[in-house]
């Protein structure tokens, strides 16, 4: 009878938030059912909650007292497409709110474990592993494989934890970039997904958290089951059939290379142009055709976005070759192909392998290597540190880029560790392709993009997506585009609760669907309550930013976003920056709307008033 | 005619989980992977090709041999009908199956076993699954090659 004690102790009941909350520095592990936490729903909003009650506001982003959160939503493996687990830290590349989301296997791990968010703070002294269970929380040692690239130490732990289960666990960990600090080092989640953007993978590097394995086998009794069906066959029918799902699973993401390139929006050479002679040769198709070997989905998504492509390299003479699968996307087509002037299919891969391997942001880490390309060209860089002959279209140099990134001790590489901004500040050259301290994505659309990094509270693209209301010839002018993205944002924040993956926007866009699923798990929201969470989620991270010492007055963008023209013709300064005035003053009465969410939110308004 | 789970196009597999989901849903009602009969795992990683554990439809099964309480039946058409009143919880049938075609949920403290509904290949976005009629000839030839 001890397996119904178990159950009971578990419980199986979703509505109420159950958190595991983990201490490196004393190898504490704390459960709570927070009923008081449920208006946040899961995925983003109440990750973000978690985040605000556990950070200091003002030490470091890897002080060992800042917390890590991950959070899945209520929909999490239980509704197609509903794959995304999300990060919540400090970042130590803007020094503000880091989020980041990531498909895989996680989110299904950690539902099947119990646990609608994990939360780890503390740093340990040696290099450890956390092992999530339905039963069990360990902090093993990591030493014997600290400095190991992100594939050997997947494959240690997948030898190590054999018990959690092949297919149903999930496995993500750092490289040597996030143990060296690399202030945009990622997290690799399983083997093609991550945690890319605002380094997330150097927060967990300073917690000598090397990995963390998750695994459970709990089973969630549906109550209403004829009904679940009901809404589940919609939401499969719409993922499998529809139109708007088309793109993903065939060419994928990278369908967007050769309509960006077309209409001058694809970032090339550090975007000192908008389009780029070898777009054919990196363009969706031409991967497809040539080197796709299969695709792959994340668990309990029939899409199955993932492509991986062939990467075949004779290493010696005498027809001697080694292969590996690798996944690409349209961001790192951008980030390790257009924007460095690469257009070798097989360059790129390989400069994809090495980022995975590495264990770096793929996005911020090619425009770093773009800047710093550029500023050796115009002697802005002292060449005897930069080592590696970087010049655009050079992919060797660009590996060997990518391994001083991590490793070299020249202050040139000790300032590339902290981004692109930090580069220009140090050397000047007013080109480094970021928006408030975030590289930007590959969309050089118009002022929706820029805008949307500017404004957006993790300055993702992801945000609201700027770049999409660009392709759309709206005829907005910059202040009608500030509104837009502000509502596109609050909507994605209830949208990431839920928490389904963004490709699946126009299958989850649909509000009465939404409520219906959820009303099948137990969670009735009414509409006023989803816009209550999203408005509220939306004021919370732009009251945590204000209270780290963000400031929409302090944003300035580079001069190249200027200088290079888009589909929607040049960019003009001085209407930027009164866009950028009314979102500010959109942003602080969206603060006025409501007291600080905490005492610690509250007494951090005072101080900075 | 009798029907028979198929997973014979594995090589399309995408590694969803729909399958899983599907089985657990339908015929267990509940969000699990612990109660579906058909599972999918990578060979370790996943750069290697994706493995299925389903029942095969043996027409002699091991398992309903291995049986001390005769809870498995052979159904018609291969593979086996769970008796669960007849349980008694040992495993046995688990152990016998030498291709992982019998799991065992702990919860509930019985085997997890495939109906041949082919519930999983309905949600099967890449055909990789397939229900199909084999006539009763064939399973007995099977059964003797």
């Amino acid at each position: 009878m001890q397996r119904k004690a178990e159950n009971i102790r578990h419980g199986t009941d979703l509505g109420v938030p159950r958190i595991l909350r983990v201490d490196l520095n004393s190898g504490r592990v704390e459960v709570k059912r927070r009923p008081d936490l449920a208006p946040w729903l899961g995925g983003s909003p109440l990750g973000t909650r978690l985040l605000a009650e556990e950070i200091d506001l003002q030490a470091p982003a890897l002080a060992p007292q800042q917390p890590i959160v991950f959070a899945i939503g209520p929909l999490t493996a239980a509704f197609p497409a509903v794959t995304k687990t999300s990060a919540h830290f400090k970042s130590p590349l803007t020094g503000n709110l880091g989020e980041s989301h990531a498909g895989g296997r996680l989110a299904m791990a950690l539902r099947f474990a119990g646990y609608d968010a994990l939360v780890i703070v503390g740093a340990s002294h040696r290099p450890v592993y956390l092992t999530v269970s339905s039963n069990d929380v360990r902090v093993k040692d990591a030493t014997p494989f600290w400095g190991r690239g992100t594939e050997e130490t997947g494959r240690i732990l997948r030898e190590n934890e054999v018990r959690l289960g092949s297919g149903k666990r999930s496995i993500i960990r750092i490289g040597p970039a996030g143990e060296a600090g690399v202030a945009y080092a990622g997290v690799n989640v399983d083997t093609y997904r991550h945690f890319g953007r605002l380094g997330l993978g150097a927060v967990m590097g300073a917690k000598k958290l090397k990995a963390i394995v998750v695994g459970g086998d709990l089973s969630f009794p549906i109550t209403d089951v004829k009904r679940y069906i009901r809404i589940y066959d919609r939401t499969h029918d719409l993922a499998v059939n529809s139109p708007a799902m088309q793109k993903y699973h065939e060419i994928g993401t990278t369908q967007n290379v050769l309509p960006l390139n077309a209409m001058g929006a694809l970032p090339t050479r550090n975007l000192q142009a908008g389009s780029f002679e070898g777009a054919e040769e990196i363009s969706g198709e031409a991967f497809a055709e040539d080197l796709l070997l299969r695709k792959y989905a994340c668990f309990g998504c029939p899409v199955g976005c993932i492509h991986i492509g062939l990467l075949r390299q004779e290493f010696a003479p005498g027809y001697e070759y080694r292969y590996a699968g690798v996944s690409y996307d349209y961001e790192l087509i951008f980030s390790l192909g257009s924007v460095l002037g690469v257009s070798n299919r097989t360059d790129l891969l390989a400069l994809i392998e090495r980022v995975e391997e590495l264990g770096l942001d793929a996005m911020s880490a090619g425009v770093v290597l773009a800047w710093l390309t550029e500023a050796r060209e115009k002697g802005l860089v002292p060449e005897h540190e930069l080592g590696a002959p970087l010049a655009f279209g050079a992919a060797n140099a660009y590996l060997e880029g990518l391994n001083r990134l991590v490793k070299d001790k020249a202050e040139v590489w000790q300032v590339a560790r902290r981004g692109s901004a930090a580069l220009a500040a140090r050397y000047g050259g007013d080109f480094a392709l970021q928006v408030a301290g975030n590289e930007v994505s590959g969309y050089h659309t118009g002022y929706g993009s820029l805008l949307g990094h500017a404004i957006g509270s993790r300055h993702s693209h992801l945000d609201a997506a700027g770049y999409s209301l660009d392709q759309q010839k709206t005829n907005l002018t910059p202040n009608e585009i500030v509104e837009a993205l502000l509502r596109e944002e609050q909507e994605r924040c209830v949208f990431t609760a839920l928490h389904a993956c963004l490709f699946a926007r126009k299958l989850y866009g649909d509000r009465a669907l939404v409520r219906e699923a959820l009303a099948t798990l137990g969670f009735e929201r009414t509409e006023e309550e989803l816009d209550k969470l999203g408005r509220d989620t939306l004021r919370l991270k732009h009251r945590l930013k204000a209270a780290m010492g963000f400031t929409l007055a302090g944003v300035r963008l580079p001069q190249r976003f200027y200088q290079t023209p888009t589909p929607n013709g040049p960019l003009d300064e001085e209407s930027m920056q009164m866009a950028l005035a009314v979102a500010r003053q959109r942003i602080e009465q969206l603060l006025a709307e409501a007291p600080p969410e905490t005492p610690k939110l509250a007494q951090a308004m005072v101080a900075s008033s | 005619m009798p029907k028979q789970l198929k997973a014979s196009q594995l090589e399309k597999c995408i590694s969803c989980g729909s399958c899983m989901l599907a089985c657990a849903r339908v015929r267990q009602q509940s969000l699990s992977l612990e109660r579906s009969a058909i599972r999918i795992r990578t060979a370790g990683g996943f750069r290697s090709s994706l493995i299925c554990d389903v029942c095969l439809a043996c027409h002699e099964p091991a398992c309903a041999a291995a049986c001390p309480s005769e809870a498995l039946e052979p159904r018609p058409g291969g593979g086996v009908v769970l008796r669960k009143e007849r349980c008694i919880g040992c495993r046995r049938c688990q152990e016998a199956c030498t291709v992982h075609g019998i799991h065992y949920d702990d919860q509930l403290g019985y085997p997890i076993v495939c109906a041949h509904c082919g519930v999983c290949a309905r949600y099967c976005p890449h055909g990789c699954l397939s229900l199909e009629e084999v006539p009763v000839e064939e399973v007995a030839y099977a059964a003797e090659s």
